[in-house]
């Protein structure tokens, strides 16, 4: 080994180290539990635990909670992350915009729900979403749309829990979308103007582009959290909801785990959710390298 | 997340004058001054204290009998208040965290999943006078005849009804159906319903399951929710939805019950004790003459009345705490009559104890006699650490049938298969239990 691979190897030790102590251990230690069946009879004596081998994965295949977590999940990411991605992409385009004025104000404005405590947001939004006084269906009540029971019918509860992460979460992209938008050069504009185009014309040829990279890193953060989606459901319906329709599979995992102690179960959950996230992920670069 | 609550707020503010490090001399003077004022007033040697955690309203309340117990043992109890949503995960994590306080509140429902995990101690062999205590009560604390918690209060459900609606409450079924269905023709009132029962709160059906003398679950393991008694009660408490007698929203959906019912948008709920507190506390004057509470009805009207649930919180003692004789003189001390009558004065939780039933501030009160009534009348949960999973499938399977997705006798059959898959663990366990005794020639184990 020569000296610099060894200086190498010596500076990368203590970061290697946290790693595998803090990821890579635990996550082969989740791995094994969900091939158990560790759960509350094994806390009290662990040699009532057994080897299950995939049993908590084909279990969970014919659950059919589980299925309707995923499909909560799937709904909730394929609606929510192009809704929040449009929207912080048109907030950060009307921060960036020549003739707005107090700038520095509007992106606190737009940043504020994302540092705002969730459970201060479900007691706020659980107020506007209620039924019968709730603000939400009054102004709807003025233009004659009928009082819709947000949190209680399960056909609303996902779309009240979607617009509500949404709100609590386009401000972070939006903050990302206006630093890629002032790292694109004005001479490219300038150019682009000489060449004649119009306002839209420049949108699609120079600003699009040049927040490629910025688009793909925004989409993947925010769908590898919206698949996670957790603390959002759990503070508006800690129950799942109306029929379970604001179970996700990140409560479904918690439930099981922290609440009937199914341990092993839950634990499987997780390394199906990892398999989702991976898959998402993987989808993405190969989407950016197949533009680049 | 909701478990987690507020730490201890006092340990971080000691000494805040220290904490600043000021190089003004004259300040450091007066924190030196401040600090010696400070130790002077502290006792020479440390009391103990030891740490309780309270669920809910009784986590409130209890603080004011704590001035009592010190000046009587000189022993501190730093009170933790648990919400009873975080309730059940809180006491679980706390036990594998190692985290537990010396003596806590539990729902007698958890007790036998908290003696499966080895979180609490056996209390046999303490001086109780176990005659005092109502039997049904005294025995949901005990895992296969061993003592593991002390009841602290009673709680068993009633009807709750408005005087000026209901003029006779109902004492069968069907005299509840009647009652509902001349309400809902009668009443003009905007947004009425003649009973509120939240689809996300398992007593309901259960104790209509109680009631028709359903098994739910057998003593070997298996669900038993395909059997008529079941069938018949899962279908009375489904119907009252479907036919619009109850609106069918769990209780996030629900606003402010109190003043609903004080608006008399509702007639009639089904409730513990905590509520008599809660409405004596938020309704006026008027509206307070215009309600009382009566026992449940029965199937089929004798005896009357029908079964109510042995629900309630008792205490127990943590098994890795090193302050147990501590904690047990805390337990000791809520047990007393006296102070059960005071914990009863306070917080309208109903006294465990029956020589504390005598008191006239319950004896002579009609919205509680309904209660001592009841608390002759209740039915045991099945015995095992899965009870609270099963009964909140029991209400899941309820909504869905409750809002018309699936026949009562749909959502029964799914419900089986649910609880009986649940199940499989008890099943194998218990097996291998049975075996070991036998290999052992016979000598008793443990409930597992």
């Amino acid at each position: 080994m020569s000296t610099e691979a060894r200086a190498a190897a010596l500076l990368l030790f203590p970061a290697l180290a946290m790693i595998t102590l803090f990821f890579f251990l635990p996550v082969a230690a989740g791995l094994l539990l969900s091939l158990t069946d560790f759960d509350l009879y094994s806390l009290g004596d662990a040699a009532d635990t057994r080897f299950v081998g995939a049993g908590n994965y084909a279990a969970l295949l014919k659950n059919p909670l589980f299925w309707k977590a995923l499909g909560n999940t799937l709904y909730f990411s394929l609606v929510g992350v192009p809704l929040t991605i449009l929207i912080a992409l048109g907030a950060a385009l009307l921060l960036n915009a020549r003739l707005a004025r107090y700038k520095a104000f509007f992106r606190t404005i737009f940043f504020a729900p994302v540092v705002t405590t969730i459970v201060g947001v479900a007691i706020v939004f659980r107020y506007l979403y209620h039924g019968r006084v709730g603000l939400l269906n009054q102004v709807l009540g003025w233009v004659g749309i009928e009082a819709i029971d947000w949190l209680g019918d399960p056909r609303w509860a996902m779309p009240a829990i979607i617009i509500l992460a949404i709100w609590k979460n386009f401000g972070y992209a939006a903050v990302i979308f206006v630093a890629g938008l002032q790292n694109v050069p004005d001479e490219l504009y300038e150019a682009a103007r000489i060449d004649g185009a119009g306002a839209i014309g420049q949108f699609r040829h120079v600003t699009l582009p040049s927040l490629m990279p910025t688009f793909v890193f925004i989409s993947v953060i925010t769908a590898i959290g919206y698949l996670q989606i957790f603390a959002e459901p759990y503070v508006m319906t800690p129950d799942g909801g109306p029929g379970n329709a604001t179970l996700t599979v990140v409560m479904l995992m918690y439930r099981e785990g922290f609440r009937w102690w199914n341990m092993g179960y839950a634990a499987g959950v997780a390394f199906i959710l990892f398999a989702l996230v991976l898959i998402a992920t993987a989808a993405h670069s190969l989407l950016r390298r197949a533009s680049s | 997340m909701a478990g987690a609550v507020t730490g201890d707020l006092r340990t971080g503010a000691r000494h805040p004058l220290h904490a600043r490090g000021s190089a003004n001399v004259r300040l450091q003077g007066i924190a030196l001054i401040v600090s010696f004022l400070l130790l002077g007033c502290a006792r020479p040697e440390r009391a103990t204290t030891i740490k309780f955690w309270g669920l809910g309203w009784e986590g409130e309340v209890v603080t004011a009998l704590l001035p009592q117990f010190e000046k009587e043992t000189g022993i501190k109890v730093s009170v933790q208040q648990i919400p009873w949503t975080a309730a059940h995960e809180k006491i679980l994590t706390g036990h594998v965290g190692n985290s537990l306080p010396d003596v806590f509140q539990t729902g007698n429902t958890w007790i036998p999943e908290l003696v499966t995990v080895g979180a609490i101690i056996p209390l046999d062999g303490k001086n109780l006078p176990e005659n005092d205590y109502f039997p049904g009560i005294w025995e949901t604390n005990k895992v296969d005849g061993t003592l593991y918690g002390v009841p602290w209060y009673v709680d068993t459900r009633v009807l709750f009804y408005r005087t000026d609606m209901v003029a006779t409450p109902p004492r069968s079924w069907s005299e509840l159906i009647a009652t509902m269905e001349r309400l809902k023709r009668e009443t003009k009132t905007q947004h009425f319903y003649p009973l509120l029962m939240p689809t996300n709160e398992w007593p309901q059906p259960v104790i209509f399951a109680l009631q028709r003398g359903a098994t739910l679950v057998s003593h070997d393991g298996h669900a038993r929710f395909r059997e008529p008694a079941f069938l018949e009660a899962f279908s009375f408490y489904t119907d009252i939805f479907r036919r619009g007698l109850a609106p069918a929203i769990s209780s996030a959906q629900v606003t402010n019950i109190y003043q609903q019912f004080g608006a008399g948008e509702i007639a009639m709920f089904i409730s513990g004790p905590w509520d008599v507190g809660n409405l004596r506390q938020r309704l006026s004057a008027e509206q307070q003459k215009v309600w009382s509470t009566a026992p449940l009805p029965s199937p089929d009207g004798t005896p009357y009345p029908g079964l109510s649930l042995s629900g309630g919180s008792s205490l127990v003692i943590s098994r890795r705490s090193t302050k147990q004789d501590a904690a047990w003189k805390f337990i000791e001390f809520l047990s007393r009559t006296d102070v059960q009558i005071r914990f009863h004065e306070i917080s309208g939780d109903l006294p465990a104890r029956r020589s504390a039933w005598n008191t006239p501030a319950l004896t002579d009160d009609p919205q509680i006699a309904s209660f001592r009534t009841q608390l002759d009348r209740t039915g045991a949960l099945p015995r095992v650490p899965e009870i609270e999973n099963i009964v909140t499938t029991i209400f899941e399977h309820g909504q869905l049938a409750a809002r018309g997705q699936l026949s009562a006798a749909e959502a029964a059959a799914r419900l089986d298969r649910r609880v009986e898959t649940m199940l499989e663990k008890r099943r194998w366990v218990l097996e291998r239990r049975r075996l070991e005794e036998e290999a052992a020639g016979g000598v008793a184990g443990g409930q597992p």
